[in-house]
């Protein structure tokens, strides 16, 4: 079954686990079922209706799930699914 | 929380912001979370990839370089724990910009740097409701 890989400030709502085993044959589904175990993380992965929040970014291998197929991206057992956050910031100038 | 971190490693972060003077400078912070204090055991440059013309007062690291980050922590068994970035001529004290860009969990350091030196250095964590900002202790 596919992996979903937890950035360190994600992983107090997975039981402290840097990897979670995911059922679902798309990324959408994944991420679903990765919610459903996990619900405290559903609020810092999505907005109020429903889009992944746009520091958030999911890679499967090296690639923004955005730049392929978005949500309905297909996930093989295999396959490793990445939540990467965006870094960014600077003074108020 | 507070935040561990060799003289090494703070050498390399003030000559990175110098180096980048007048432009903000980011990087990684990478360590082990010991339980109450973050041991930070690397930090790593990460180019500031902000459109050009706007480095002097924005920073940002690329989803990508990231995820080659925590790949490189992996291998060695550490993790991010914290990013560092610079505010030239301007209080090493996170904006709102800032704010509106951060995780909780990780520390963010900012170095105030002129061009003649690094005026200060402080440490702060977003906290989990988002309304603002925890300072830090930096232990050496």
């Amino acid at each position: 079954m596919p992996n979903v890989r937890i950035p360190t400030p994600l992983r107090q709502y997975v039981g402290g686990n840097a990897e979670v085993v995911v059922q679902g044959g798309t990324a959408g589904d994944a991420l679903g079922d990765l919610v459903q175990q996990h619900p405290d993380l559903k609020q810092h992965l999505y907005t109020g209706d429903g889009k992944l929040r746009s520091f958030v970014n999911v890679y499967k291998g090296d690639e923004d799930i955005r730049y392929l197929d978005g949500q309905n991206t297909e996930v093989a057992e295999n396959d490793e699914l990445s939540i990467i956050p965006s870094i960014a910031g600077g003074s108020c100038r | 929380m507070a935040l561990k971190i060799g003289a090494g490693d703070v050498s390399h972060i003030h000559d990175h912001a110098k180096e980048t003077y007048p432009e903000e400078c980011a990087g990684v912070l990478v360590g082990m979370d010991s339980g109450g204090t973050k041991v930070i055991v690397d930090v790593w440059r990460a180019d500031n990839t902000f459109e050009e013309g706007e480095r002097s007062h924005r920073f940002l690291i690329e989803p990508l370089k990231i995820k080659e980050f925590e790949e490189k922590a992996r291998e060695r068994d550490l993790d991010i724990l914290g990013f560092y970035h610079s505010h030239p001529d301007h209080p090493a004290e996170p904006s709102e910009y800032d704010r509106d860009h951060a995780w909780p969990y990780y520390s963010y350091i900012i170095a105030s740097v002129s061009r003649e030196n690094v005026e200060d250095m402080r440490s702060w964590v977003l906290r989990d409701d988002r309304s603002g900002y925890d300072e830090e202790t930096i232990v050496g």
